[in-house]
């Protein structure tokens, strides 16, 4: 047993001296690799923990969510159609939601105007707007209302705690009154109406009913509304596949590069190795660790960076994407959510190709005969 | 008593060698690994508290979406928009907020509602 | 008593194909331990084609070698009458080889960009020997060599007759029974040679037994060569003790 531990030991020294003799290429292939496998690992673990996040702040998001559409526009829902539904069997209960988007033209931030039990003349903002107006409790706020009156005076009564930045980040919560007067909203409509229902297996027979009663309304049901949060957070579509997939290409290319690439001054050192008494198993062993040597290295210094940079410090290399031209951005510390499975397919892909690419073309290399040293 | 020679020395300090270098290497970075796998492990049984205030707002005001893309109606509520919330503006508005790149359009889930 | 003992050895290459040609042509040959055996002969004589069977580098297409006096890490006791290395499957014949044999290259054969004492250690690296006595040994080596100093230096920056000793040095590394060097003096230069039939002196008083292929006088006509065999067209024309 020792004994196979020590020709472990001394082949991996041997492979370490030969990546040493080109010291700048083989110190940037590192560092290439491990890049790629950070900036893989970055994402996997910002997506899951983000979709993780998702279904536990959206559990309690309406059962359903019926929208009126006219013209393929979103459109106010007159507040007859929520009476109507109300009495449909299963409903539980309806109610309207008046909420809306204001557009701050100060700051360029958008902002969601949402409706709560409030007292008149107060709001209570999140930690992102109270950011963007650097504007704190008891502060006064000024909002352009729509109807080119006296703009609408607003005290701040409370600003949402800064772990929420992830649900609440732009919002600004008023009285129904002051979003009437903001928005010059029209009396007897609501932007949406959520309904609780009585059994969730009812939803789509439900939403047919509406449907059928009124046919501009659209319902969403939550499984609709937490499918759209699975499909943004997967790894497997839009922007995140493009990355992957260059990822991947980049592993093929290293693993081909190495597959292909034994030049002849390599092969006419496996010649000499083998005729100063190396077998072909103690040959291929070496290209092994070669091979390894970096592609562990790489997957550990990437994997522990990614997870330093999503998890410490909440992903800023991601921050210029993520934010596009929005002047709000939600600043939150993310939960880890590391998956076994998802790092094992990692390390699959960036560890065993690279370390086994070499050992198909090294094997004919490696079986030339002892004697062929001499020869040449 | 020999006294050592310098090559002698020489051949004696060779004996920090490279591998042992690399493998305590890697048992360092396993180490880093575990330790953040603990302070994962750690961090989310603390999740119900971290995310107890987005939980609460969310069940108090009903929220459907999270905030992450504030640049367009659609991209800060996209489990509300329909295939055309993108062209709310124009029919041939074509793709202009990077966020829409990143979020995908909604995928009807029952066709006779879309 | 150690022996290398060849009987009817035929190697023959291409077997079958239009480039059918015979290297090495039904030779007999009983190799003297501890004693300087010299191959002499022109290029194409089958002097190295020889070597190469007889350090279990290859196969001979027929005949018999039988090693005695060589401990194999598969033997428990020495057998009496020897090992027919022939028959052997591969392992056990790199094994032996390992053991027994130590090579010296015409072109000497050093890794580049590889220091001088790793050169030194390489055929040891597989045997799964713990590494401090090896290397204690290698530097031993390059200290009865005079090339200690170099022990860190890569191969690139010695000069020839430094090199010559370090492939040396590479070649008794696993404490081999034979050394067998192949145009060792090709190019070097007299003085050089001469230095490297001293070393050969050497090894043959620790009991070494050496066999050179060579067609350099100051190798063959060397005091020191106890036998020297020659060859023609794969055939030994005539074999003696040196007169």
């Amino acid at each position: 047993m020792n004994k196979a531990i020590e020709r472990h030991k001394n082949i991996l020294e041997f492979s370490l001296s030969s990546l040493l003799r080109r010291k700048t290429k083989n110190a940037s292939l590192l560092a290439i690799y491990t890049l790629i496998v950070f900036a893989i690992a970055s994402l996997l673990f910002f997506l899951s923990a983000l979709k993780r996040e998702s279904i536990l702040i959206l559990k309690d998001a309406p059962d359903m969510v019926v929208q009126r559409m006219v013209a393929g526009r979103q459109d106010l829902v007159p507040l007859v159609y929520a009476k109507e539904i109300a009495s449909l069997r299963g409903v539980r209960k309806v109610t309207p939601r008046l909420w809306g988007y204001y557009y701050d033209a100060p700051s360029g931030g958008n902002l969601t105007v949402m409706t709560a039990a409030m007292p008149a003349g107060f709001i209570k903002i999140g930690s992102g707007v109270s950011r963007l107006r650097r504007a704190t409790v008891a502060d006064v706020i000024v909002l352009q209302s729509y109807d080119n009156e006296v703009p609408l005076m607003l005290e701040i009564k409370e600003v949402l705690p800064y772990e929420s930045e992830l649900a609440a980040a732009d919002l600004v919560i008023m009285s129904d009154l002051d979003f009437r007067k903001l928005f010059k909203f029209p009396q007897g409509h609501a932007t949406d109406l959520a309904l609780t229902v009585a059994n969730s297996r009812e939803l789509s027979t439900l939403a047919e009913k509406i449907v059928d009663r009124y046919p501009d309304a659209r319902p969403i049901l939550k499984s609709e509304m937490l499918r759209t949060y699975d499909s943004i957070f997967d790894w497997r579509g839009g922007m995140m596949l493009v990355m992957m997939i260059a990822a991947v290409l980049s592993f093929i290319i290293f693993a081909w590069d190495r597959a292909t690439g034994l030049s002849a001054e390599e092969r006419k050192e496996i010649g000499i190795l083998k005729s100063i008494g190396w077998e072909t198993s103690d040959v291929l062993l070496l290209k092994f660790w070669e091979g390894a040597v970096i592609s562990l290295s790489a997957f550990f210094f990437g994997v522990i960076a990614a997870y330093v940079h999503v998890y410490f410090f909440s992903a800023p290399l991601f921050q210029p994407v993520l934010k596009g031209w929005s002047v709000l951005y939600p600043q939150f510390k993310l939960v880890p959510a590391v998956d076994a499975y998802q790092l094992g397919v990692l390390f699959f892909l960036t560890v065993a190709p690279y370390t086994f690419a070499t050992i198909i073309p090294c094997w004919r290399a490696a079986t030339i005969d002892p004697d062929a040293a001499m020869r040449s | 008593m020999v006294k050592k020679t310098k090559d002698e020395i020489l051949i004696k300090t060779f004996r920090i060698r490279k591998s042992t270098v690399f493998l305590v290497l890697t048992i360092i970075n396993v180490m880093a690994f575990s330790l953040l796998m603990l302070h994962a492990r750690s961090v989310q049984a603390r999740a119900g508290q971290l995310l107890a205030s987005s939980i609460s707002i969310a069940k108090e005001l009903q929220l459907t979406d999270l905030c992450l893309f504030t640049e367009a109606r659609y991209t800060r509520h996209p489990a509300m928009g329909d295939v055309h919330a993108a062209f709310q503006d124009h029919p041939l508005a074509l793709e202009h907020f990077p966020s829409g790149s990143l979020v995908p359009a909604p995928r009807p889930f029952m066709r006779r509602h879309e | 008593m150690n022996m290398i003992s060849l009987t009817n050895i035929t190697k023959s290459f291409h077997v079958g194909k239009a480039s059918h040609f015979v290297a090495v042509n039904d030779v007999s040959l009983d190799i003297a331990p501890a004693k300087v055996t010299i191959l002499k002969g022109p290029s194409g004589s089958g002097k190295t084609t020889l070597m190469t069977l007889i350090g279990c580098m290859a196969r001979p297409t027929s005949g018999r070698i039988v090693l005695s006096g060589m401990r194999a890490a598969w033997m428990t006791s020495e057998d009496p009458s020897g090992v027919e290395i022939t028959s052997l499957p591969e392992r056990f014949l790199n094994d032996i080889r390992r053991r027994t044999f130590g090579f010296v290259f015409q072109q000497f054969n050093l890794l580049k960009g590889i220091s001088v004492l790793e050169n030194v250690m390489l055929p040891a690296y597989p045997t799964g020997e713990d590494h401090h006595v090896f290397a204690a040994r290698a530097g031993e080596l390059l200290e009865q060599f005079s090339i200690a100093r170099h022990a860190k230096s890569p191969v690139e920056w010695l000069s020839g007759g430094e090199l010559q000793r370090v492939a040396i040095a590479r070649a008794l590394i696993n404490d081999p029974a034979v050394i067998i060097a192949d145009e060792p003096t090709a190019h070097l230069d007299t003085a050089l040679s001469r230095e490297f039939m001293t070393i050969v002196g050497t090894l043959k008083q620790a009991g070494r037994t050496i066999l050179i292929a060579s067609h350099d006088p100051i190798v063959y006509d060397s005091p020191l060569a106890d036998r020297v065999v020659e060859m023609r067209d794969g055939v030994i024309t005539s074999s003696g003790p040196k007169l």
